[in-house]
């Protein structure tokens, strides 16, 4: 797909080697190029859409099946009435999302200003490195360290909690004896949301107009004052998109919460027990490998449910934070 | 923006004293003990986070009332952002630096020759490697990077420089979003159906597993890269057209040689963000314990899966199993960082000299 | 342009491992492709219960004949069964054997038209009740305690009704925290069939795969995650694949005044013991588990391998044959007792696999 640019980007750089003076036919070239590099740029995005609408299709074709059967059929073949049965898991999703984010994106976007802004320069670089590998843990190691090393660091925590705060909703309820619940899930989620949310927060904080910054600091601002007049609003749509990507994969992330939360089929907000609402990816993940027949089809309408979720909450970011659309350039 | 509005500068910020050099780490110390000694209160042992927690806590009110004191307020709010980022960046270090340590340590003892030099064909127990899994991730990976990238990045190009504002473009970030929600086994699922419709039942090969992790891979390639062209100051385009240089080749020569550092890092954190499914590649790229080159014949091994099962699935005797699972996840960072550090050197080469 | 360095260097790297990692196990011929492209490929896919097992059997396979390779994708039963019967693999592991609906003439279609399916038994392996509790290193169980600790109503470690078959141990006054399975599997299906046929009135679900919904308790995804959460967490109690968990306690099961504990001689007499499912073809050995016979332990697994009576080439026959020929013999069942702990089939067992892999056409 790059190749055909490829060409035509060395012919027009030897064109401009003499500025001036061009022909009617460099002129014609250049109107073959615009317009094919355009249709390039559209079909991609068309492409996109096309292969979301195949994903959609496919969600839908197997998962009506499970959809359209009776509530009784289900509960003989399948895993029990759909709407009861996916609501659990649908508020598991967005509950452990929401803790995620919440942990998640100030301390990203904590990072990101330091290793942009902070930190000396001889250090930011690499700093933003290590961050980047962060990003390249597999989620099975993620797993793995979330139910052998954090679960079992954090239970005495939640003991205490559980013991002295219980009167916090949250705290409530019997405290797990392995630590394995959906708030350690959330850790392990912010920890794995963190590098993505991180890394492109950083390269945004990077790009912001230099002379805004110096011309606050020269009329005397603090530090942090010139990142809250300079920075931070030019940044904004893009830490909204550092979010979303988080966002993202917090709602789909599938091998890390199966591994490392307790999760059940209760709506609660407790977060300290034994008992949490499983996620759906997750448990799409626990049950595929066994599931049969209309058992499969019911999975994948669960798959389904998120992926309309994902488009609810989408539309509610959007809705939230109506996004500029010409700020490019931010001047 | 209006939040905070510059005031006049108050006559005693000259003149009031500031805070000496020695008051920080002081301050960091006295509250640590302080925080042990109430956490030695509250709890019979003092968890380490809890003292921590308790620490920096006092550490914040202990600095916010001496710099309001000593400096004023604007410098007191300036003091806590100052802390508060610095904390943010501690707090991030400490479950990297467990997880990292956690690879390192337990992954490194099977990172030997024999572990890059043979697959688990015929090996039973201990011994064996990682081969057939290296060779599986790098051609499933460099496929679904070569499909994702041109797709992602064109796409990130009209959406920033063709597209912006029209209903075309609008619904297209909006259904970008939409994807980096589709959960990891339903992009498996996905692929798995569409071989089997394409290519008939049991169509379990490399390939499959590339058109999976592309559907997850294009929208974060398209998402961080949209944001980063849409930074290029629109000076820099301005001045290109001012000269006659057509649309395309100010993207080409001017837009994406600007935000080159950053759509590189964006391209490294996409791939970084797949290379690690396991759930997908287990289910479209299949199973295997021999060496496969043929992306469209046969399942095709991948890190991941071999991580995955490693863990899960072990035999009577554990230890040579989780040892070669911790040396496959250490193995998989190894690769990424590379990535990175041929990402870099190649942003470095194509990036225009600036003052950063 | 700008890309093109980028992916080059990626797919450069991909060729350089490829070209210096040609495994080093296995016989190459120089400058062209692996071995797996030259000769034969059987693809099974199933139960992760058997997969070390298989492993080992697929190692021993390919050893005796060089140039074949089999691949066994641990992707779970229902995904195997789901494989198998649209003809995506050539056998299926499964750790339940087809229901008399879902067998008949013609449904399988990687078998020949006119072909049912057999259910052969061949994996069995004891399911072990898994404790961690401070300070106590063997704990004895009946049937209707344990169900009730699974079941959520006995709460504490020191209750009575465990201090009952446990004299002269110190049990802590700590609460239980009971590890289930939250994946589907067949283990969870053989133990409540266990608790259900062992303890009726305590344990009153009936089998499934799935954990009970109305039960809760600590759920963990996996063999390997059960063993984990026990491991790690504090006053723990599981259930397991025996072979996976050698370094935790295992609870000695009392029934009917006799100890039983999960050795691989008492599972097998399970499998001599009970009657065949009625009503099949003369080779399909598919079992109706008895657990209440005499002197053997109840809680065991049973895993099948699915085969097509007739396959539609004779190829494929041969080479599944050879396969779960090998599988079912003495040698196989023996290997697969030391790699993977599982208990070895009775040689009067044996036999009878082997007429029916000699039947396969």
């Amino acid at each position: 797909m790059t190749r055909p640019v490829t060409h035509e980007t060395v012919t027009e750089s030897g064109d401009q080697g003499g500025p001036g003076v061009q022909a009617t036919a460099a002129d014609d070239k250049r109107r073959v190029g615009d317009s094919v590099f355009r249709l390039l740029a559209t079909g991609s995005g068309l492409t996109i859409l096309v292969i979301l609408a195949l994903v959609a299709a496919f969600l839908v074709i197997q998962g009506s099946p499970a959809l359209l059967a009776p509530a009784e059929t289900l509960k003989t073949q399948g895993y029990g009435e759909f709407a009861a049965w996916v609501a659990p898991f649908a508020f598991g999703t967005v509950w452990a999302a929401i803790l995620a984010l919440a942990m998640a994106v100030p301390v990203a976007i904590g990072i990101a200003l330091f290793i942009s802004h902070y930190a000396p320069r001889a250090i930011a670089q690499p700093l933003g490195y290590v961050i980047d590998l962060l990003a390249a843990v597999p989620s099975v190691v993620f797993g793995l360290w979330g139910t052998s090393v954090l679960a079992v660091a954090t239970q005495p925590l939640y003991l205490w909690l559980n013991t002295h705060l219980s009167w916090i909703p949250f705290f409530g309820g019997q405290a797990s004896g392995t630590g394995r619940t959906i708030l350690t899930a959330a850790v392990v989620l912010a920890v794995m949301v963190l590098p993505i949310t991180t890394s492109m927060c950083r390269e945004v904080f990077l790009q912001a107009p230099r002379l805004h910054e110096e011309a606050a600091l020269a009329l005397g601002a603090t530090r942090w004052e010139m990142i809250r007049m300079a920075v931070l609003p030019f940044a904004r749509p893009g830490i909204v998109a550092a979010v979303m990507l988080g966002l993202g994969r917090a709602l789909g992330e599938t091998m890390a919460v199966a591994m490392v939360m307790s999760g059940g089929r209760n709506i609660t907000f407790q977060v300290l027990t034994s008992n949490n609402p499983n996620t759906i990816a997750a448990t799409i993940a626990q049950n595929f490998p066994e599931a049969f027949g209309l058992k499969t089809n019911q999975l994948v309408a669960a798959g389904l449910i998120l992926f309309l979720i994902t488009l609810v909450v989408n539309m509610l970011a959007r809705w939230i934070v109506a996004r500029r659309a010409e700020y490019s350039g931010a001047n | 923006m209006s939040a905070v509005t510059l005031r006049p500068l108050r006559s005693d910020t000259l003149t009031a004293g500031r805070l000496p050099r020695w008051s920080v780490p002081v301050a960091i110390v006295g509250s640590l003990l302080i925080g042990y000694l109430i956490a030695d209160g509250l709890q019979e042992s003092p968890n380490l986070a809890l003292v921590a927690g308790l620490g920096f806590v006092l550490f914040l009110v202990t600095m916010e009332v001496a710099t309001r004191l000593v400096e004023g307020r604007r410098q007191a709010s300036d003091r806590r952002a100052t802390h508060l980022v610095t904390a943010a960046f501690v707090l991030a270090l400490v479950p990297l630096g467990s997880v990292l340590w956690e690879a390192i340590s337990q992954g490194i003892g099977r990172l030997d020759a024999t572990f890059f030099s043979y697959s688990m064909r015929n090996v039973v127990g201990a011994g064996g490697g990682a081969a057939h899994a290296i060779t599986g991730t790098l051609w499933i990976t460099g496929l679904a990077a070569l499909i994702s990238v041109p797709i992602g990045l064109m796409t990130a190009i009209y959406l920033a420089e063709y597209g912006s504002g029209n209903r075309t473009a609008k619904a297209i970030t909006f259904f970008v979003d939409v994807m980096t929600g589709i959960p990891s086994i339903v992009a498996g699922l996905f692929a798995y159906s569409l071989m089997a419709m394409i290519f008939g039942p049991g169509s379990v090969f490399g390939f499959s597993g590339s058109i999976a992790l592309s559907v997850l891979m294009i929208p974060v390639v398209v998402r961080s890269c949209e944001e980063l062209l849409r930074l290029v100051p629109n000076e820099l385009r301005e001045a290109a057209y001012a000269l006659g240089v057509p649309k395309w080749i100010t993207i080409v020569r001017i837009v994406l040689p600007t935000a080159i550092s950053g759509l590189v890092s964006g391209i490294i954190l996409a791939i970084a963000r797949v290379i690690g499914e396991t759930a997908p590649l287990m289910i479209a790229a299949g199973f295997t314990a021999s060496l496969n080159n043929n992306l469209l014949d046969n399942p095709m091994m991948t890190l991941p899966v071999f991580v995955y099962d490693s863990y899960a699935h072990p035999g009577s005797d554990v230890t040579p199993y989780l040892d070669r699972a911790w040396a496959g996840a250490l193995t998989l960072i190894l690769i990424v960082m590379l990535l990175n550090l041929i990402g870099r050197l190649v942003a470095r080469r194509f990036a225009p000299k600036t003052g950063r | 342009m700008r890309i093109t360095p980028f992916a080059s260097s990626l797919v450069a790297l991909a060729a350089a491992v490829s070209l210096a990692g040609c495994a080093a196990n296995e016989a190459a011929p120089a400058g062209s492709a692996a071995a797996t492209s030259s000769g034969a490929t059987l693809t099974g896919k199933g139960s992760s219960a058997m997969k070390a097992a298989q492993e080992k059997w697929v190692a021993d396979f390919q050893t005796a004949n060089s140039g074949v390779t089999v691949n066994y994708s641990p992707e779970g039963s229902g995904a195997g069964r789901s494989a198998f019967i649209a003809g995506a693999a050539q056998f299926a592991g499964s750790d339940r054997a087809l229901k008399d609906e879902e067998m008949g003439a013609g449904k399988f279609a990687g078998c020949a038209a006119d072909s049912s399916a057999l259910n052969l038994p061949v994996y069995v392996s004891p399911i072990a009740i898994i404790f961690n509790i401070e300070g106590v290193d063997s704990l004895t169980l009946d049937p209707a305690t344990a169900a009730g600790i699974f079941a959520g109503k006995i709460t504490t470690w020191n209750d009575p009704a465990i201090a009952k078959t446990n004299p002269g141990v110190t049990l802590p006054d700590g609460n239980i925290t009971a590890v289930h399975r939250a994946d589907d599997s067949g283990t969870t299906s053989n133990f409540t069939d266990t608790l259900n046929a062992l303890a009726p009135t305590v344990w009153t679900e009936a089998a499934s795969d799935a954990w009970p919904a109305a039960i809760g308790g600590e759920a963990a995804t996996g063999t390997s995650g059960v063993v984990g959460a026990v491991t790690n967490g504090t006053n723990t109690i599981g259930y397991a694949d025996a072979s996976q968990a050698a370094k935790l306690g295992h609870v000695t099961l009392l029934v009917d005044g006799k100890k039983l504990t999960p050795t691989a001689d008492a599972a097998s007499k399970i499998v001599d013991a009970s009657p065949l499912v009625k009503g099949r073809a003369t080779n399909d050995l598919a079992l109706k588990l008895d657990r209440t016979s005499e002197g053997a332990y109840p809680a065991v697994l049973v895993s099948y391998v699915i085969v097509c009576e007739t396959y539609q080439d004779s190829a494929t026959a041969k080479l599944v044959k050879d396969y779960v020929g090998y599988i079912a013999s003495s040698a196989g069942q023996q290997s697969a007792a030391t790699a993977a702990g599982s208990a070895p089939l009775s040689s009067a067992f044996q036999a009878k696999v082997k007429a029916a892999v000699d039947s396969i056409k």
